[in-house]
């Protein structure tokens, strides 16, 4: 069970002195139960990655393989691919219609074909899991906050059941309880269920804090796939993309070159903390 | 007297059910009293629907007190006449560049503001030209703005505003959509404004380690200024912050760990560098030892 590009590449106007090349031969494996950053700057490819793994956007070349069947075979289909690789857009609260939260989160499982009490189960099992309180069930979705609409598009999407899921930017534009909620959430998920998760941040500490892996988008080219600690080494080099490590990389590089024998490796704060603790307390 | 000032500012929506019946009344902005100096650099932070947004509208006369008075340099904005002057006098830059870019070409954009003033053209192409400088977009003036990064885009917009010649700019999360690199940008651009141009700044954020710079910092609660001060000053108080659902930059928590991991650390540290030094006094007092 996994999804696999292989060689995948994806051209807008090929051809035409306006092409682009959104995704460049990208080669990679994203095996179950694995949370991953996806970082890059705006326009290196992200968005454009996460969409060909749910096929909303079909590579130019290249082939794409979800537990092991190739979804671009003719008789492959699309729709139990999506039902299984949830995407969350950015902004997803733009996309709630309904007239209350409960019945925005059946709409998702109703249009899988399930029955109506087998859709409430699986959306009141997914409001539960995004930790939104239960008195908001019946409001409308356009008369609770930000971070709570935030989390009832989720919930729309978990309802599905997918085996993958895939935010693009869950926490743009929330306040930072509220960002962290979110993630703590997303990752509570994750340890409970096991879920595969895809998260495309800005967010360096966001990415350092909760990921066990990075893949670093550029001009559509996968520039580094690793684990954070690797990542975040080759800070100057993401720098040069647009891109910077977590504040604590900074510092404790900045450390470092004053003689304090510290990890740099270090990219959370408690992580941070504790390596300092250290090099101090040897001093003395 | 001030360049903005606000006395017993209150702000209040009513809520109206689908049938318009009022259900109840939301106090967004409750009671505010700001007096900001001509060149001072303000942050306004709060978590969402603390009233930011809403005191920000004020200022640009978009919204009108429900009771209190706002003056931008000295006008009432609740007097329709002066309308034209206060929105020349306090520009007002947004979240999405998308929504505030009407030009198909870099200084075309630019100079919309000041030709809607009825400026002469020979002053509008000059006007275009310092604030496309100021903001670092000149060599960009004859693309088009759909090609440009989410950083350059906000740097367009700023620029839009700076050419009708402001006094005061209000940029209400301008970099909430952006990248890192977009929002560098961006914040150096504001900073320039603020220290070369002298132009003042109120600069409405989430991102913590975008208002280490300012002069002073307002804390948006329910409505009413939670906290006020140098950034310096309400960095130090991390506890409180957290209750506000607000976060410290990476560093002043580094340094809140590290003292309550016994490290004998001062208050309020904002940057990597004062981190260092204050580590290194520790190192020198504990050799001396």
């Amino acid at each position: 069970m996994s999804i696999i590009l292989d060689h995948v590449s994806y051209v807008y106007g090929e051809g035409t002195p306006l092409e682009v090349r959104a995704l460049d031969d990208v080669s990679l494996q994203i095996p179950d139960g694995q949370f991953v950053g996806i970082i890059g700057h705006t326009g290196s490819g992200k968005s454009t990655l996460v969409q060909h793994m749910n096929g909303l956007l079909q590579a130019t070349s290249g082939r794409i393989y979800f537990n092991g069947q190739d979804i671009y075979d003719r008789d492959y289909k699309l729709k139990n691919l999506r039902s299984k690789v949830g995407l969350v857009f950015q902004y997803p609260e733009h996309q709630l219609f309904e007239i209350d939260v409960f019945s925005d989160v059946c709409f998702g499982p109703k249009n899988l074909g399930l029955e109506k009490k087998e859709a409430e189960l699986r959306a009141f099992a997914a409001l539960r899991s995004v930790g939104l309180s239960e008195e908001l069930y019946y409001q409308s979705p356009f008369e609770i906050s930000g971070g709570q609409k935030r989390r009832v598009a989720i919930a729309g999407v978990l309802a599905m059941e997918p085996e993958i899921l895939i935010l693009d930017e869950p926490t743009a534009g929330l306040d930072p309880k509220g960002r962290k909620e979110i993630l703590d959430q997303i990752r509570k998920l994750q340890t409970d269920t096991g879920m595969t998760i895809l998260l495309v941040s800005h967010s360096m500490e966001d990415v350092a804090e909760y990921v066990d892996r990075i893949i670093v988008m550029n001009k559509g080219k996968v520039m580094y796939d690793d684990v954070p600690k690797k990542v975040f080494a080759c800070y100057r080099e993401l720098e040069a993309v647009g891109l910077a490590a977590p504040q604590v990389t900074y510092i404790l590089h900045e450390l470092k070159e004053r003689g304090f024998q510290v990890n740099t490796e270090a990219t959370t704060i408690r992580e941070a903390a504790e390596t300092i603790c250290e090099a101090i307390m040897m001093e003395e | 007297m001030g360049i903005v000032r606000t006395q017993d500012l209150v702000y209040e929506y009513i809520r109206r059910d689908e049938e318009g019946n009022v259900e109840g009344i939301t106090t967004a902005v409750d009671h505010v009293n700001l007096d900001i100096v001509p060149g001072e650099f303000i942050a306004i932070l709060g978590h969402n629907g603390s009233g930011k947004s809403t005191l920000a509208k004020h200022i640009n006369a978009i919204l009108n007190p429900t009771e209190g008075t706002v003056w931008v340099d000295g006008m009432d904005t609740s007097e329709e006449e002066q309308i034209w002057d206060i929105r020349r006098t306090a520009g007002m830059v947004f979240q999405n560049p998308d929504n505030q870019i009407i030009g198909q070409v870099v200084e075309e954009d630019v100079g919309f503001g000041p030709e809607n003033m009825g400026i002469p053209t020979a002053e509008i192409w000059e006007r275009v030209e310092e604030s496309l400088k100021a903001v670092g977009m000149y060599e960009y003036r004859k693309h088009s703005p759909n090609k440009l990064s989410g950083g350059q885009k906000q740097r367009v917009s700023i620029a839009g505003v700076l050419a009708m010649h402001p006094k005061c700019i209000v940029l209400d999360e301008p970099t909430a959509m952006l990248d890192p690199k977009g929002r560098r940008e961006v914040i150096r651009a504001i900073r320039g404004l603020n220290q070369v141009e002298e132009i003042t700044v109120i600069l409405i954020t989430h991102y913590m380690e975008e208002i280490i710079h300012a002069d002073r910092v307002f804390i948006m609660d329910g409505g009413q200024v939670a906290m006020e001060g140098t950034p310096r000053e309400i960095f130090s108080q991390v506890e409180k912050l957290q209750e506000l659902r607000l976060d410290v930059p990476q560093v002043t928590l580094l340094s809140y760990e590290l003292r309550r991991r016994g490290l004998d650390l001062p208050d309020g540290i904002l940057t990597a560098g004062e981190l260092a030094d204050a580590c290194e006094r520790l190192r020198q007092k504990n050799s001396g030892r």
